[in-house]
């Protein structure tokens, strides 16, 4: 038996740009770069931006008219526009490469292993930044970010529960408020703190009393995030779990909290990066030590953002520097909690 | 006769039906409730804490601590304080560094959105949209030192550009040539902190445009940017006010990236270009470390005065979020 052979024809995608059509935006394109170029040099306009500046708006003009000529004026009204967008969404992406890319950059030199070993109780922020190191302001953050999970994980878990599963009479008004808080500047949070315990209790500044404010912040972020995971379990499971003769708080915690594990976790994640780097609230409440202190209760800790702020309104080249490996450790921190946070999200979308 | 009584000791006695919760389900109930409402209670008692201990600071200046354009005190020879504390010039350097963060933030947000939502194909729009997630998780200091050891530089010869060529508007006028930690960079830092939050609500509300009307409107024959103009635009405007106003609370309340990249002086200042102003919550950082029992008093009502500044611009933003959201359903 011979088979014939069929030809399966290529998948054609009639929607897609011919060459021939590419063509003459490319040469608009090199074309309309090159005037640039010709203007940079023979002109007073110098620099990067010029090129930025410039390039826009001719390439853009350039484009529209050869559109308006070959298609007319609607379409290329339709090509100024998509290359508007375009440009916005360069501009917006140049600041969170250019930040990455900074923190890297300036903060790599300052890196060594003595940095994590060594604390600032016998070196000054002015010193070489050999000596000193910033593990008073590391073991610091830990303890910030444990104990301001400790409080704001259950307390936002909870709320979201309050209005996901009892949607009770206040739930509007309660999501209301959960959405003000979390616009709460973080000055307020820490002045808030300091105004109701430190001046009001026989606390002092400590750690504890930092991650109260911290907390502050914390709490609506795991609200809100928790609330939308938990939203996305179906009903059925709810129902399900009441038609076999569960109460409700067993509904709860043996199938709707566990069926939105993952996304409960990535919800307390988030929570974690938002205040990890948290400045203003620590002015008020930490005190900011040099030395390695283990009490979060008693005495004055320091924490990684105290330390960058510290080292930053110093002034010296030293100083700085030691800011920037402070704010590189700080980065590393929150890009591998975020990675973590979607790494676990993701898989939670893959089981359903 | 015997064989009923014998069924009926078999037959248990019917459960009673009720709907009244069991006891641990109150208890459930009752735990996440008060906890519900804590979010209530929180908000409550930093009103009522930040009011009550600037209380002294508002009888004593009275109206003049909003109004007021000076922060001082002394104690004169008799041994009496002397004091005139106002945060008005705090509160003119706030409207105007969030107007530049707004002016500039919102029109690129929204193209960005835009991008995000219609045009990007899927995989670079994942890659874009785990960017601006991570650029809203980065810590106000980072802007700040990023703003000041990086975007200055640039941002001060733009600074001077607009000057040269726009001097007759009188906010881009200069009082001494001194464009270094102006209003104007601490704007463009802030801005590129809010992004990221006018661009998600936007791209969220966008995203939540009524497919039919889209494929309406491409039946009639519109192009892409006829859709946006005609159908995505009108429908997400009101998400896109709100999300500004998200963004804008966020950029009253910032204190250290302002602190960092602003020269704060207390002077009212409408002068963007010039380099010196500050905001209330800068302010209050500014003056925390030496301040006396008195002024400490102070500053906590002008952070009570932020708090209900941020409160009403967050109430607003939600009120108009909400609204456009429910809209389209």
């Amino acid at each position: 038996m011979s088979t014939t052979k069929t030809q399966i024809p290529a998948p054609s995608r009639p929607w897609q740009k011919t060459p021939r059509e590419v063509m003459p935006t490319a040469v608009i394109l090199l074309v309309s770069l090159l005037v640039v170029a010709a203007i940079v040099e023979f002109t007073e306009l110098k620099g990067k931006l010029a090129y930025f500046l410039l390039f826009l708006p001719i390439g853009t003009v350039a484009q529209f008219f050869w559109a308006r000529y070959k298609y007319g004026t609607k379409a290329a009204k339709d090509v100024i526009a998509s290359s508007i967008m375009m440009t916005g969404a360069i501009a917006v992406f140049i600041p969170v490469i250019s930040i990455v890319l900074t923190t890297f950059v300036k903060g790599l030199p300052g890196i060594s292993p003595s940095l994590f070993t060594n604390d600032m109780g016998e070196a000054s922020f002015i010193d070489p930044v050999e000596m000193g190191g910033l593990l008073h302001a590391i073991v610091g953050t830990l303890f910030l970010i444990l104990i301001s999970v400790l409080i704001s994980v259950p307390m936002g878990m909870l709320t979201a529960l309050y209005l996901t599963e009892i949607r009770g009479p206040g739930s509007r008004f309660i999501q209301f408020m959960v959405q003000a808080m979390s616009g709460v500047p973080s000055v307020v949070a820490g002045l808030f703190i300091f105004s109701a315990v430190i001046l009001t209790t026989p606390l002092d500044t400590s750690g504890f009393v930092a991650s109260l404010a911290l907390s502050i912040l914390m709490i609506p972020t795991v609200t809100r995030a928790s609330q939308e995971v938990l939203l996305l379990i179906p009903n059925d499971l709810r129902e399900a779990g009441l038609a076999m003769g569960a109460t409700q708080w067993r509904t709860v915690a043996m199938i709707v909290v566990p069926a939105a594990k993952s996304g409960l976790i990535t919800a307390s994640i988030l929570g974690v990066a938002r205040i990890a780097g948290e400045t203003a609230p620590l002015i008020f409440t930490l005190g900011g030590a040099d030395k390695l202190n283990t009490n979060p209760v008693y005495g004055i800790q320091s924490a990684l953002p105290f330390y960058i702020w510290t080292g930053f309104r110093l002034g010296t080249p030293e100083s700085v520097q030691r800011s920037w490996s402070g704010i590189l450790v700080l980065l590393v921190i929150v890009l591998v909690l975020f990675t973590i946070a979607r790494l676990v999200g993701s898989n939670s979308k893959g089981a359903k | 006769m015997t064989l009923l009584e014998n069924r009926s000791a078999d037959i248990p006695a019917p459960r009673e039906i009720t709907t009244k919760p069991r006891f641990s389900d109150r208890v459930f109930r009752t735990i996440v409730t008060s906890v519900g409402a804590l979010s209530v209670t929180i908000l409550t008692l930093i009103g009522l804490f930040l009011a009550l201990r600037g209380f002294a600071t508002f009888r004593e200046e009275g109206l003049g601590f909003i109004t007021g354009f000076e922060w001082q005190q002394y104690t004169d020879d008799g041994g009496n304080r002397v004091s005139n504390l106002g945060i008005g010039a705090m509160l003119i350097g706030t409207i105007l560094v969030s107007i530049v963060a707004l002016v500039v933030a919102v029109p690129l947000s929204v193209f960005c959105a835009l991008y995000l939502t219609f045009y990007a194909p899927t995989k670079i729009k994942s890659i874009l949209v785990t960017l601006i997630d991570l650029m809203a998780s980065f810590p106000s200091i980072l802007f700040g030192m990023w703003g000041y050891f990086v975007l200055m530089p640039s941002a001060e010869y733009w600074a001077k550009l607009l000057n040269k060529y726009l001097a007759w508007i009188p906010v881009f006028d200069v009082k001494a040539p001194l464009f270094e930690r102006s209003p104007f960079i601490a704007g463009l830092v802030l801005a590129t902190m809010i992004i990221p939050i006018i661009t998600s609500v936007s791209r969220e509300v966008f995203s939540q445009t009524p497919l039919d009307r889209i494929q309406a409107a491409y039946a009639l024959g519109a192009n892409k940017w006829s859709v946006i103009k005609t159908v995505v635009l009108p429908f997400g405007a009101n998400g896109v006010v709100g999300g500004s106003m998200l963004g804008l609370g966020r950029a009253l309340g910032e204190t250290v990236a302002v602190y960092t990249v602003l020269n704060i002086v207390y002077a009212p200042n409408f002068q963007v270009l010039f380099g010196a102003g500050g905001n209330v919550a800068s302010h209050i950082i500014s003056y925390w470390s030496d301040a006396t029992e008195y002024e400490t008093g102070a500053l906590l009502g002008a952070g009570f005065v932020l708090f209900l500044m941020t409160l009403i611009v967050n109430f607003s933003a939600d009120f108009i979020v909400n609204r456009a959201v429910t809209k389209g359903k």
